[in-house]
């Protein structure tokens, strides 16, 4: 596979024009994450409501992967139960740990949670630009497990591993 | 004799690498150097022939390690100007030897004394002084820099930046982002005049400049091996015997001591003292052969090949739109002085036409797809580009092996990836 084949025109498009950036009030939680590697960092707020994540909104700088990764993370997970994120999460992180080994239904089944977020599959067969696509994701996990802990959210006993 | 830039490819068996379909061009040479087959052969023929520990193995090898480990100690000196072997201290790289700097001299820092850098200091040579002044107590100051990278002499001298309370100097001889030459000799004579002691970071000047470590005015002065054509693994603290001398032990353990007593012990003289433990031996000897190899080439001679590419390099990417090149933009002093300003790293940004700026890891990825090798990211610098109001930038590097055709492929990269992110596919 060719570096060309892993920017597809999705995740260009999301780095040109990024979905939900800015940070935004209210949130229940703000976090700041950084790749101390490459210099990527994120400030990141999370807003829950009845165990809902009612809004993400964010200031990243960064590479066109961990740019797109993160407006793509946040159109699928606004609206989407607390629950149902993490295990997003979960998926996103096995496909990014996937070396590109899935077969054709694994990511097919993988693409009917992931949405647009499919689109990084080739990233998986960059090791070193792995965690720019992980860095808005491990943010957003950060802040939604503090924010349901600190119980900024009514959805308490909502756990992260479901 | 011309300068033979294919002679010498064919001594680094690595060029001849293709990667990604493409033949390699490898422009990272000041993250790490490549190794000719002569260093590698060195390092190879120690551990076939002669591996044993130094100086406490009294048998045949060991006598055979020792003797190559300190003629490694030798040629080192002399490539320096070293007035002696016994000024040379072997560490495991050039971060090992600042902080050693840092431990050693610190010995009698306290509060109200100041240490001064730079801005445009690589992390080792920011961290280690940070680290003494939290232990000590002492203040942390350092030079600016102009707007074109240059060091901000002008500004220092109207801030009396280095003043009686001075007792430390460290400063890059090139800078690894920048390329710029700062005038070391003029700040050390600065440092002098107020009674401090002058460190020199030399770790992209040693590889690439002839170096006399008496005209560069330092009384310390660090570098690594693996830059310079060496093994990594191997780093030198250079010092004026004397202070070396009267500076306290940095490491305790093997080979350090006099006498070793329950209630307390005494320690070797210079450069025993510094090397407590089993050192880099192999990587030592491999050191050796690579100053052998350059001695052979010619550092002078390596210089002026790398002023020349370097000029033609910043020619060609001054040529690129919405490139901007970080640092001096010509290898000699706009003045006409004929004084070198600056060296083989050029770093910078990359812009596509409609203005959106290319991330540097997103920039070296698609190089490399074309088996382009770069740097992208802050480079261990990071107080730098947040004083240029970057957050990271890409940096191509040369050494002599570096050619034209090098330079040709990476620009015409340069613009194949400005237009694949500005959608011009």
């Amino acid at each position: 596979m060719n570096a060309e084949e892993m920017y597809q025109e999705i995740i260009l498009d999301h780095y040109r024009q990024k979905h939900h950036a800015g940070l935004r009030e209210p949130f229940s939680c703000q976090v700041s994450h950084v790749n101390p590697t490459c210099g990527d960092e994120v400030e990141m707020r999370v807003r829950l409501d009845g165990g809902v994540v009612a809004d993400v909104s964010y200031d990243a700088v960064g590479c066109s992967i961990s740019q797109a990764s993160t407006s793509v993370m946040s159109d699928l997970v606004i609206g989407k139960t607390v629950r149902d994120s993490f295990a997003l999460f979960e998926e996103f992180t096995e496909l990014m740990h996937s070396r590109g080994e899935l077969s054709a239904e694994q990511v097919d089944a993988l693409e009917a949670d992931l949405e647009d977020a499919i689109a990084f599959v080739g990233v998986a067969k960059f090791p070193a630009r792995i965690k720019c696509a992980l860095l808005g994701w491990a943010a957003f996990k950060d802040a939604a497990w503090q924010a349901v802990e600190s119980g900024q959210s009514v959805a308490k006993k909502v756990s992260p591993h479901g | 004799m011309a300068y033979d830039v294919e002679a010498i490819r064919a001594d680094f068996p690595i060029l001849r690498r293709q990667v990604n379909g493409y033949p390699l061009a490898y422009l990272d040479s000041a993250n790490t150097s490549q190794k000719p087959q002569a260093v590698i052969d060195a390092v190879a023929a120690h551990y076939l022939e002669h591996n044993a520990n130094v100086a406490r193995a009294m048998h045949t090898l060991g006598g055979e390690a020792t003797e190559a480990f300190e003629g490694a100690r030798g040629k080192v000196a002399d490539f320096i100007g070293a007035a002696s072997p016994q000024e040379v201290v072997f560490t495991k790289n050039a971060s090992e030897a600042l902080n050693l700097a840092a431990h050693t001299l610190g010995a009698g820092i306290g509060e109200g004394d100041e240490i001064v850098v730079s801005v445009m200091e690589h992390h080792s040579n920011i961290v280690a002084w940070q680290l003494l002044c939290q232990r000590t107590g002492a203040k942390l100051r350092w030079f600016d820099v102009t707007e074109d990278g240059r060091l901000d002499l002008e500004r220092a001298r109207a801030e009396a930046l280095i003043n009686e309370h001075t007792r430390i100097v460290s400063l890059a001889w090139v800078s690894n982002v920048l390329g710029t030459v700062n005038p070391v000799a003029e700040v050390g004579a600065w440092a002098h005049s107020v009674g401090a002691n002058f460190v020199v970071d030399a770790s992209q000047g040693v590889p690439h400049l002839p170096t006399d470590v008496a005209a560069l005015g330092a009384d310390l002065l660090a570098f690594t091996g693996h830059k310079l054509l060496g093994p990594t693994g191997v780093g030198v603290l250079w010092g004026r015997y004397d202070l070396l001398d009267s500076l306290p032990p940095f490491l305790g353990g093997g080979e350090m001591i006099e006498i070793v007593r329950m209630t307390g012990s005494t320690y070797a003289r210079p450069p025993h003292r510094f090397e407590a433990g089993t050192p880099p031996i192999a990587q030592a000897v491999g050191l050796g052969a690579a100053i052998d190899y350059l001695n052979g080439v010619g550092v002078e001679n390596v210089a002026a090949h790398e002023r020349e590419l370097t000029g033609y390099a910043l020619e060609r990417l001054a040529e690129v739109d919405g490139l901007r090149i970080l640092g001096p933009r010509g290898v000699f002093a706009p003045d006409g002085s004929g004084q070198v300003v600056r060296g083989g790293a050029i770093s910078f940004t990359l812009a596509t036409r409609d203005g959106l700026e290319i991330h540097p890891h997103d920039l070296m990825q698609l190089l490399d797809g074309r088996g382009i090798a770069v740097r992208g990211g802050h480079h261990c610098a990071r107080p730098l580009h947040e004083r240029l109001g970057l957050q990271t930038s890409s940096r191509a590097s040369i050494y002599l092996y570096s050619t034209v055709a090098e330079i040709d492929r990476l620009v015409s990269g340069l613009c194949y990836v400005r237009d694949f992110f500005g959608g011009r596919r």
